[in-house]
Order: structure tokens, then sequence, then C-alpha cells
């Protein structure tokens, strides 16, 4: 029966081509422009670690109380960052199951071969635990200990691509690598590994860059070496002079990552932090935040709201074209009333109605899909050539997109005939086979 | 023309009209707001920063192992690093200036702090931004003084870059005069920057400056700019080069090949080019917004495109199912104008009455995006611009078919079939 109604829909998409035409192309292009929305949405609102995003919290806690806030601040939120002396407080008292503090820095690398030209590098001064807790894949080696956390050991985990530059790629472990005109021994190569947005420090990354990090050094060993923030420095109160003025001073400038397995450590770091702020600020009311990954990327309004702006419009888009295709695919079934008057006179019930019109939409749909596929290929390349780099980069053309928009327009082209077809359904046959 | 008949005919196929009407109330409602995001984009990317951006280029780099400042010896140390690098950018042909500067209009890395006409302010009336410059800032940067003076060289200090911002005079934007001192003139006036109590005196006024950052956190203080006669000694440093007239791309070149060639022991910033032309910056930074509006334009014509064709296929519908009727009004004696004119008018009531419902859409979609992404209300014009726009499209749309339908020859109405 299927193929009957397959054969009358062709038929009848044959005999008026340019209506048809009309119709393929609307469905073709309001698809492929909110697809192409969709994939720049996509890339950038992804979760970047999904099977552990709900146990990763950011806590904040309010340094600066009341007098700091701006005076337009209405959610009282305590700064997204931490200052110096509460970011190694909380590592020293190690509540949580992993934990880190880390600010971004800028080093340069300088090669052993002489001839080869220094490289700026970034990265991040972490605690061997982050490693773990953000599940850092390594080609080779591993992070470091608490053991060398203590100890302020020169070590570095270096990314694959330091390693390519500075090691022709070979298994670099136990080398030594000169940062900033100290040795440092590499202990662990990254293997493919590139987060976007990079969550574990949004504030100083902005979310999203093309390129990979290049190096990872201790915490302590950064700040004991005098490499400097190479992130945001945000303060209420002028700091003395010196990198050793910002570690005294309340400026922030250090993010922080916690995993808390289960609600039950959530909520006892929850209570901590409160007791933290309670002891450490005595001139308010403890003002603390714990929030979880997802949250976090929300608040920190990590998709750029051009992105969303843009999905919304494109969605607008879509739906003109929806009502386009509902009124044209009307008109072409009303215009066939006889028609249908002589098949339920035949006895064809009202279902089978149904079923050749919507068959008929369906046949619209996929071909407007198939061709809407195209275009969607088309502007997802040409996205790349408009957007910011590190956006665009993000952007791109994979089986489920493909499979979305052939099912995207099908449903589209379906919800547009579910009107004319009802309507044609309703067809009345007496009134039809009388009129000629 | 009566209204009746038309009305009477277009309530026998409602749902078409509705159809059409809900189509163009879409449009409109789309079009307006997109428009009108490419209308504050184009603008906002055309603003003037305020320096004179030709032949002007930006140098970063960093000095690899260089000492972290915090005391004066290596301070001190740093700035003879500095001086060595502006003293090889000076002796540049291609060079007419330089001067080293924390960042420039645009190129986003920003020292901002607040602005005090009194000491000691914990809550200051204006947030600015500072150019950290030595020698020839002014000069370099192109920026237009509107009253005052330029800094003289003896003028100039330098500081480590973590100490505190306290300079003895200092020159500000036209905007942060004003926003401080509404009432009078600002020169000479003492101003207190950081909730401090040490006063600097303003000696000159800058016409217009942008801030370094175009994000939405500094929207607010976009031109509030103070410019600081100090050099600013940190491991990396960033240099303003004004090459001589048509001389940009050769003068980059140089300033890269020769400082490296000075001291190879730095590492260039600007994807490793070390180098980047004020124009380049600026189509960076305004990259996002370019982006958007070019893709609101698209869907715009998308959007017009397929409404109009909408309106195409379901008026020549129409004009099929009524062929009859048409060939009976002629022989009735309709001229061909009649027909033209009932179809054009047709169209212009559903436009109408969809464009009616598009203000009402459109004006809420505004409102809603302004309460969740931070837009502006939508001005009225672009409003009136875009009903004008859809009915236009509407008018120009029905009139292939349309014509069609006068051509329907009056005999048709005696064939039976």
């Amino acid at each position: 029966m299927f193929a009957y109604y397959l054969d009358l829909a062709l038929r009848s998409l044959r005999r008026s081509p340019g209506l048809t035409a009309l119709m393929v192309l609307t469905i073709a292009f309001g698809v492929a422009a909110s697809m192409t929305a969709w994939s720049v949405f996509r890339a950038v609102s992804g979760d970047p670690i999904p099977w552990k995003s709900a146990q990763l919290h950011v806590p904040q806690v309010d340094m600066w109380g009341p007098s700091g806030r701006s005076p337009d601040s209405t959610d009282n939120d305590p700064p997204n960052a931490l200052d110096y002396n509460d970011a190694v407080a909380l590592m020293r008292d190690h509540r949580a199951k992993l934990q880190s503090a880390m600010y971004a820095i800028g080093p340069s690398v300088v090669p052993a071969d002489a001839a080869k030209h220094p490289i700026q590098t970034g990265g991040h001064a972490v605690f061997g635990e982050f490693f773990a807790m953000v599940d850092v894949p390594f080609k080779y080696g591993s992070g470091w200990s608490a053991t060398d956390d203590e100890h302020r050991a020169q070590v570095a985990v270096i990314s694959a691509k330091l390693n390519e530059k500075v090691f022709d790629g070979a298994n670099s472990v136990g080398k030594m690598l000169n940062i900033e005109g100290r040795d440092y021994r590499v202990v662990g190569v990254i293997g493919d590994w590139n987060p976007q947005p990079r969550f574990y420090d949004v504030v100083n990354t902005g979310g999203f860059a093309s390129e990979s990090e290049d190096l990872y050094v201790p915490f302590n060993t950064a700040i004991s070496a005098g490499m400097s923030n190479d992130g945001n420095t945000n303060c209420s109160v002028v700091p003395e002079a010196g990198f050793e003025g910002l570690q005294r001073s309340s400026c922030v400038w250090i993010a922080y990552m916690a995993q808390l397995d289960d609600a039950a450590a959530v909520d006892a770091y929850r209570n901590y932090l409160e007791g933290f702020a309670r002891t450490r600020y005595t001139g308010w009311a403890p003002n603390v935040r714990l929030r979880n990954l997802p949250d976090w990327l929300d608040h920190e309004h990590v998709v750029p709201s051009d992105t969303k702006v843009s999905l919304l419009i494109a969605l607008g888009l879509l739906l003109v074209c929806l009502v386009n295709t509902a009124g044209l695919l009307l008109a072409k079934f009303l215009r066939r009333s006889s028609e249908i008057g002589v098949r339920r006179a035949l006895g064809a019930p009202r279902l089978a109605i149904y079923a050749q019109f919507l068959t008929e939409g369906a046949v619209i749909g996929l071909t407007g899909g198939v061709l809407g596929l195209v275009l969607t290929g088309i502007g997802v390349a040409s996205v790349a050539l408009v957007l910011p780099r590190d956006i665009a980069n993000l952007a791109h053309l994979d089986v489920s997109l493909l499979a979305t928009t052939l099912v995207v327009s099908v449903l589209a082209s379906l919800l547009a005939a579910l009107y004319p077809t009802f309507r044609a359904a309703r067809v009345v046959p007496a009134w039809q086979l009388k009129s000629n | 023309m009566t209204l009746h008949p038309l009305l009477a005919a277009l309530r026998r196929h409602k749902a078409g009209v509705v159809l059409i009407a809900l189509q163009i109330a879409l449009t409109l409602a789309i079009v307006c707001n997109a428009v009108f995001i490419i209308g504050s984009r184009i603008e906002r990317i055309h603003r003037p920063s305020g320096l004179n951006e030709s032949d002007l280029f930006m140098v970063s780099q960093h000095w690899v192992g260089a000492p972290t400042g915090d005391d004066q010896a290596t301070t001190d140390k740093l700035d003879s690093l500095l001086q060595a690098d502006v003293a090889t950018l000076r002796s540049l042909p291609d060079v007419e200036s330089v001067t080293p500067i924390n960042s420039l209009p645009l190129a986003n890395s920003t020292w901002s702090g607040g602005a005090s006409t009194k000491p000691d302010e914990k809550n200051e009336p204006a947030h600015v931004a500072y150019y950290f410059g030595g020698k020839d800032m002014l000069k370099t940067l192109g920026a237009h003084l509107a009253a005052g003076r330029d800094f003289t060289d003896d003028e100039i200090r330098h500081q480590a870059v973590r100490a505190p911002n306290q300079p003895v005079i200092t020159i500000i934007s036209q905007a942060l005069a004003d926003k401080l001192f509404p009432d009078h003139d600002a020169l000479g006036k003492a101003i207190y920057f950081d909730g401090g109590n040490k006063p600097a005196t303003i000696v000159g006024i800058v016409e217009r400056l942008q801030t370094p950052s175009v994000e939405s956190w500094a929207n607010d203080f976009a031109w509030n700019t103070a410019l600081i006669p100090t050099r600013l000694d940190g491991g990396s440093s960033r240099y303003a080069v004004r090459a001589r007239p048509g001389r940009l791309n050769e003068a980059m070149k140089a300033a890269t090949e020769a400082l490296y060639k000075a001291n190879p022991m730095r590492v260039f910033y600007l994807d490793g080019k070390g180098a980047r032309a004020f124009s380049d910056i600026r189509a960076n930074t305004y990259r996002a917004d370019r982006g958007m509006a070019i893709l609101m334009g698209v869907i715009c014509l998308i959007l017009l495109a397929v409404t109009g064709a909408g309106i195409v296929g379901l008026t020549s519908f129409w004009v099929g199912q009524r062929h009859k009727q048409i060939g009976v009004r002629r022989a009735l004696g309709a001229r061909k104008l009649d027909i033209l004119r009932y179809f054009q008018a047709e169209n212009l009531l559903i436009a109408g009455g969809g464009a009616l419902a598009g203000i009402v859409l459109a004006i809420g979609l505004n409102l809603w995006l302004m309460h969740r992404f931070e837009m502006d209300r939508i001005p009225v014009v672009y409003v009136l611009l875009g009903v004008a726009v859809v009915l236009a499209l509407g008018q120009l749309a029905v009139f292939a078919p349309a014509r069609r339908a006068a051509n329907v020859p009056p005999v048709v109405a005696t064939r039976s079939v």
C-alpha cells in the first residue's frame, strides 16, 4: 500500500514541478539554516567532560565582603576566582576527594638545540591531583605526586605538541626541559586532549581556545619560581607591589576545582566551605557558592549570547518555512478535492487519505532534507569563515548532524502537512462529485 | 473598489489567508530584529577608536628568563631591556615613532581601575582604562589633543608592572573629563585613581580614545581612558609603532627582525609573529560582530525569499482556482486593470493584517531578547522599515500571478469545464 501512496505522491509532485521545487527549497533552506546554527551551538554548549561534570565543583568564597561588590551587582555572588591565601588554605585542608588550585602561566621554553628559537607556551600551574581529577590522558608517563607538590619539585607535564617541538616526539619522560632558564624534569606527556570549553579555568581562558595547552607545572614550584600569572587579576583593594604583594593581597586570580562524588560529599563540602568563610571573614555573613560544572559554565556565560541568538533566529526561519510549506501544501491538496472525493466515494477510508497525503509530505521532507544536507555542509563551512576562530573551529559536520538534518526536515514537512491533510481528509465526497 | 467582495472572498479560504498572514507576521518580527542586530553591529564596528589607525602596528614579546621585576634592581634591569628595544625600533628607517605601551584600543588586554575627583573614594564614580606609555606616546597613537599639552620627555617615569598606579600627571579622554567634571573644565584639576590619596594633575585632554576591551564588561566605560606617563617594566612588553606613510609592511618586517637580531632570547606573541598591523587588530576584535551581522543578513535574505516565493505560490493557486470567476467578471465588463488591482488589494489586505500582528511580535521578540541577552530596545524606525519591506515584498510577489489573472480571457466564463 505504501508503494502505491509513494507512486501517487510522486505523480502529484511531478504534476506541478514549480510548486514542488518551491516547497523542497523552502524546507531545505529552513533546515540548513537551523542546522548550521545548531552545529555552532552544539559545539559551544556541549559538556566537555560528560562522564564526570556532575562531580566536578567550583567553590567560591566571598573574601571582599559587601563593600567589594559593585553597586549594580544584584545576585550577591562572590568573586569568580580565589585569592592566593584562600586557595592555599583550601588545598591545605584538602576536604575533597581530588582538588586543585590553578593559575594560568605563559612561560617560554628554551630548546636544548641552540639553533632553535625559544618557544612561547601557555599552560597552568596546578596540583598533582589535577590530572586524575579532570581525566587527562597520558601518552607517556603520568602526573606528579603529592610529595612533588609539597617539595616544590621542578617537574613538568607537557603536551604532545610541545613534545614534538622540543623532543621530536620521542618519549621524553625523565628528560630535562628548560623553562624560563630553569630545568624541569618531564614526568608526563599528554596525549590528544583539548577539552572545549576549557572547563577547569573558564575565567582565565574565556572558555574556548583553538590551541591546546602546552605545559603544566606544580603550583607551589611556579609560585617559588616567580612564574607570574598570565590570566586575569581582579582586585577590590589595590595590592602591594610585586608578585609577592599579589600573593598577600585579596586580589582574585586563582581558579579552583574539586571532585565531590555524591550528594553527601557535596553537602559536607558546602558545610566545610561555610565554616571556612565564617572563621576567616568575621566582618560579614559567610557567603559561599559551590556549583557543579554545568551550573558553573552556565553562570560564567561560556556559551556566547550571539550563538544563542543566532540559533533562535534560525529556528524562527525554520518556523516561517514550516508555515510557508503548510500554506502551499494546503493549496495543493485542496486543489485535488475532486480526486479525493472520487477516492472517498469508491470506499477509501479517511485513514487512507491521511496515509496518502502524509506520504506526499514526507517525500517533500526527504527531498528537502537531502538538499538540506548539501546546504548544511556549505553553511558549516561558511560560518568558519565569518565566526571567531576559536568557535568556528569547533563547528563541524558529523554523522549525527547529518542524521538530525534528515530527521528534522522529514518531521518538519510532516508537521507542515498535518493541517492540510486534515482538511483533505474532511472533503465531503458528495459535494465534489456533484459540482462537476 | 469596495472592500466587501474582497473580504467575502477571503472568508472562503480562511486557512490559507491565516497561514500567509502568519508567515508575514513572523517574517516581519524576525527581519526587524535581525536588521536591528545588523545595524547595531555595523555601528559598533565602525566607531572610531580615536587613534590614527593607518600605518600603526603593535609589537608584543617576552624576554626569556626575564626577572620578575619586583625589586628596584630588577625593575631597572627590565627597563634597560625595554629602552634597548625602543632604541632598536626607533632606529629603523621605516619607523616614524615608537612608544612602549601596555595595550592599545581594541587589543583586549586591559588594566582598568576607578577614577574620582576626591581622595580615598571607595566607590569611584567612573571606571577607567589606563594606557601606560613612554616618550612619544601621544604622537605614536595619533590621538587628537583637544585641550592642554602633551607630556614632556622628562616627565616620563618607569615602574614595575605590578606596582600601584600613582602618577603625578595624566592626560584623560574627553569622555572621562565630562563624566568627572560635568560642569567645569577638567584641565589642571586633580584626579585620584583606584581609591588612592595621591592626586594626579590633568595636563591634557584627548578628544576620543577607546578602551582596549570591547567585551560586555567594559561597555559602560568604553571611552573612559587615561594616559599615564610611565613605562611598565615586566617580563613582557608591547610597543606601539608608527611606520612612515605607506611603509607599514616593511616596517613590521624590519621591526621583528631587528629585535631578534639585537636580542634573540625572546619569544614573540601575536601567533608567534610578534607584530600585528592595527587594521588586523581591529578586524580580529570585531570578527564576532562582523560574523553575526553577516549571519543575520543571510537569514534575512532567505526569509524574505521564502516568504516572497510563498506568496507567489499561494496566489498562483488562488488565481487558478478562481479562473472561472475571473472570466465571469471580465465578461461582465471588468477591465484587466480591475482584476490586477483586485489581487493587489487582496494581498495588501492580508499583508497589512500580517504586518499588524508582526509589529506586536517584533516588539515582543525584542523585549524578550532584551531580557535574556542584554540587547537594546529596537528603535521604531526599524519596525516601520520592516513593515514597508514586507508590504513591498507582498506587492512585488503578487504582481506576476495577478497579471496572469488579468490575462484570463472573458470567454472562460462561457466554457463549461
